[in-house]
């Protein structure tokens, strides 16, 4: 790899070769960056693809398996959490760590001094209210923290990285929690930066901020740098398209054998769906690609009957809901839910095995009079542990020892038993390992060839292209035609990913 | 009327409420601490007690006065180190381990108890603190006797409060140990450990507790019987919530607490007490804290991570 001329000087941070491999899933694989100071680069790429990863490598969080890091021309020592503090990097979280109850200048305070100390607070505001005009950022050293916005939130937490000495200041995901008008302010702030010589690592996976902050982008995909350009040279779609790769996969698996619409929405819109239309037929998998957060969740919710339509209509199998469209509604329309995040809506962790199989269905299968009925319970969960390879102690045991792949296997089961019409799997193999992923994808289909509608959520694109027979593309709430398989270009893709190509743009 | 007031304006009444609230003072200061750094320490009746006994039985075996205050504080200590064990590190639920605490803390005084004077009818005498009257300011009419002409423990209470308040609010030490209670995730983040600030808080506070508990053996009575801590602990702990988990308000409501427990003494003897029974005046101050307790919890900011065990790695 050639390194790119930054705008300004030396090579402040230097990630060499880093690999990092969890079991047999490998998280990083060989990824080297240069960062130059006073440059920004882009570090772009889908949830697991292996941004976090790094990041934690960087912050001594993880050990590398292979390669080094080296700050300031010195070697970073591996596996050390203060080392990289102290040699000038400063880190700002998607989830802050800052404390509602203490004051602004608490927070910036916070282990800054030796325990054992006596030292008036007048040098530390000082401090703070010059960092604070250097660089832009209005505070109010005195005030709680709880009764500040989230952008505000983030500025302390900045301030927090600066006061620190920090040379480099990487922010993962930084907008995903403003407002644009909050998230025009951080731009500002970190121009502000990177004029005084600061460098910054952007972690996003939104092009148009990437291509509105980044001097530089360098774009991971499964764990491996795809690809590095400079955004002057490029595109929102030239990005896009480094991220889908150079070539769609093939598909994995036969065609389905076709069915019958099971479920239409007709210009439905919800919050953070706009007009959306789709079709989901019988004996087909219909993938969704589609850059996070762009109105995945809200469209599985939609359609699981968590999220009530505002406008347009639903139909199942050719009808409406006679009522209120509910989870129960979905339910007994025959829609299965693969939940996005197992552990928080997927399962109760400190439930057992049997327990958890039965959340969806304890009424109507498992109660008779009003009482459970746990015989029936532990032989169902049994069924699903022998039926769908749970490696576990047995029906007993409490979900939350399970590891993600057994977890999963126990939510396919539990949704699979129900034999449903609909399916909809919302990443159903994120955090996976290959043989688990494999299991999943035949089990899904398994069910598409029995019949049923499955919907595909995933932001990898390989497994999408892989199984689905007809993909559409969902960008800012809006929902791309059908494609059916092979007709999708990459280029196409990238384009619709990007947000462009839209019939109906608003 | 006329009764209450007379009572509120003699020198010997607010004595008697500064005297009541300097147990009550140590031990919410404790509790204080402990709560601050995120851990509820149901233990404290329980270590009140053992403080009781402990610095008792220490200057009733030929300690001096001052020795058996530290005697106490490293028991209390002691059941700390037990409390914080089992809290911070393993995590265990606060309300069941304190409880637990109490139990055994409370059990292991009079069994030592028992074991140490096993022929004893009647509780035998130490001789306790002596009040110590400050030059010129012990003059100040009202204010005086009942400020300045206490033993050296009360005043130790009140200096207490104020070391406290320093450490907490003027030391970087009292702002990694607040946060520990707020948020342990950005104590942690700042390469600190959650665990070493919450088991010093629940040791040092612990220790405190305890000389709350010895304040009633060596300075209010000469001697440890059973019950006498007589559910004070409990009362601390509603204190500490009184007091917003500020340890300015809370030797405020300690004292306002303790006037009013000795205003229902006094009033048993004035004419009202004759008609009205003697019960309703022992409930008037619990009835008063459960209003002030509706009035006040409501505002106080409670520490965000009270309660919550903290796992390192774990989010």
């Amino acid at each position: 790899m050639t390194p790119t001329e930054g705008p300004a000087g030396e090579v402040v941070l230097r990630l060499d070769g880093i690999t990092k491999r969890f079991g047999g899933l490998v998280a990083n694989d060989a990824i080297s960056l240069t960062l130059r100071a006073g440059e920004v680069v882009a570090l772009l790429g889908e949830n697991g693809a292996g941004k976090t990863t790094l990041m934690n490598i960087l912050f001594g969080h993880y050990l590398a398996d292979q390669g080094s890091v080296t700050v300031f021309g010195k070697p970073l020592p591996p596996g050390q959490p203060r080392a990289a503090l102290q040699a000038g990097v400063g880190m700002v979280h998607q989830h802050f760590t800052l404390a509602d109850n203490l004051t602004v200048l608490e927070n910036i305070r916070l282990g800054t001094e030796p325990l054992l100390s006596f030292r008036g607070a007048g040098a530390a505001r000082a401090r703070v209210l010059a960092l604070a005009q250097d660089f832009g950022l209005a505070v109010h050293p005195d005030a709680r923290l709880g009764s500040l916005s989230v952008g505000e939130r983030q500025r302390i937490e900045i301030l927090k990285a600066l006061y620190r000495n920090a040379r480099i200041l990487i922010l993962d995901e930084p907008t995903a929690v403003l407002t644009p008008q909050e998230s025009d302010a951080l731009f500002a702030t970190l121009k502000k930066a990177t004029a005084r010589g600061l460098s910054i690592i952007f972690i996003s996976h939104k092009l148009q901020e990437v291509m509105a902050v980044a001097d530089r982008c360098i774009v991971l995909r499964q764990g491996r740098v795809v690809g590095e350009v400079e955004t002057r040279g490029t595109s929102r779609a030239g990005l896009a398209a480094m991220m889908v790769g150079e070539t769609l996969a093939e598909a994995k698996v036969a065609p389905g054998p076709g069915g019958p619409v099971r479920l239409r929405l007709a210009e439905v819109s919800a919050p953070g769906l706009h007009r959306v239309s789709l079709e989901l037929r019988g004996g087909t998998i219909t993938g969704l690609a589609g850059v996070s957060g762009n109105g995945q969740a809200a469209l599985a919710d939609l359609i699981g009957g968590a999220l009530a339509p505002l406008s347009g209509r639903i139909e199942v199998d050719g009808n409406r809901p006679s009522g209120a469209w509910t989870p129960q509604a979905a339910i007994g329309a025959g829609v299965g839910r693969i939940p996005e995040d197992r552990h928080k809506t997927g399962t109760v962790a400190d439930f057992t095995l049997a327990e958890n199989t039965a959340l969806e269905t304890y009424r109507s299968r498992f109660a008779r009079r009003g009482v459970m009925d746990w015989r029936a319970v532990r032989a169902h969960a049994r069924a699903v542990i022998d039926g769908y390879d749970v490696r576990c102690e047995g029906p007993d045991q409490r979900i939350r020892l399970l590891s993600g792949g057994n977890m999963q296997k126990l939510i396919l089961g539990r949704v699979m038993e129900e034999a449903p019409g609909i399916l909809i799997a919302n990443q159903p193999v994120r955090g996976l390992d290959v043989g688990a992923i494999a299991y999943v994808h035949a089990r899904l289909v398994a069910a598409r060839d029995a019949g049923a509608a499955v919907l595909l959520i995933s932001e990898d694109l390989d497994e999408i292209t892989g199984l689905s027979d007809v993909i559409h593309v969902i960008s800012a709430g809006r929902l791309s035609r059908g494609f059916a398989r092979g007709e999708l270009t990459q280029a196409g893709i990238g384009l619709l990913m990007a947000g462009q190509g839209f019939e109906h743009a608003a | 009327m006329t009764a209450i007031w007379e009572i509120l304006i003699s020198a010997s009444f607010w004595a008697a409420a500064i005297r009541i609230a300097s147990p009550l003072i140590f031990a919410t200061l404790g509790e204080l601490i402990c709560e601050r750094a995120g851990v509820l320490n149901l233990g404290i009746e329980g270590i009140m007690v053992i403080g009781a006994f402990a610095g008792w039985m220490a200057v009733y075996g030929g300690m001096s006065l001052w020795g058996g205050v530290g005697v106490a504080f490293l028991a209390g200590a002691a059941f700390g180190l037990l409390q914080g064990l089992l809290t911070v590190p393993f995590g265990l639920s606060q309300h069941v381990v304190g409880l637990g605490i109490t139990l055994l803390a409370t059990s292991t005084s009079y069994y030592a108890y028992r074991l140490a004077l096993p022929e004893v009818t009647s509780p035998p005498k130490i001789e306790p603190f002596q009040n110590w009257e400050i030059p010129f300011l012990s003059e100040i009419p009202l204010l005086g006797p009942a400020l300045f002409s206490q033993t050296p423990l009360t005043y130790a209470a009140f200096g207490c409060a104020i070391a406290v308040s320093v450490v907490l609010w003027r030391t970087p030490l009292g702002l990694a140990l607040r946060a520990a209670g707020e948020n342990p995730a950005a104590v942690e983040a700042q390469g600190l450990s959650v665990t070493a600030l919450r088991m010093g808080a629940v040791i040092f506070g612990s220790g405190l507790m305890a000389v709350g508990g010895a304040f009633l053996t060596l300075s209010a009575f000469s001697s440890f019987f059973f019950e006498m801590v007589n559910g004070r602990g409990w009362i601390c702990i509603a204190l500490v919530v009184f007091g917003a988990w500020r340890p300015g308000k809370a030797v405020l409501v300690a004292v306002l607490f303790a006037a009013f427990d000795a205003l229902q003494i006094r009033l048993q003897q004035t004419p009202v007490g004759a008609v009205v029974p003697y019960q309703v005046f022992l409930m008037l101050p619990y009835v008063l804290s459960i209003l002030a307790l509706i009035v006040m919890a409501r505002r106080a900011e409670v520490p965000a991570a009270l309660m919550v065990p903290y796992n390192k790695g774990e989010r």
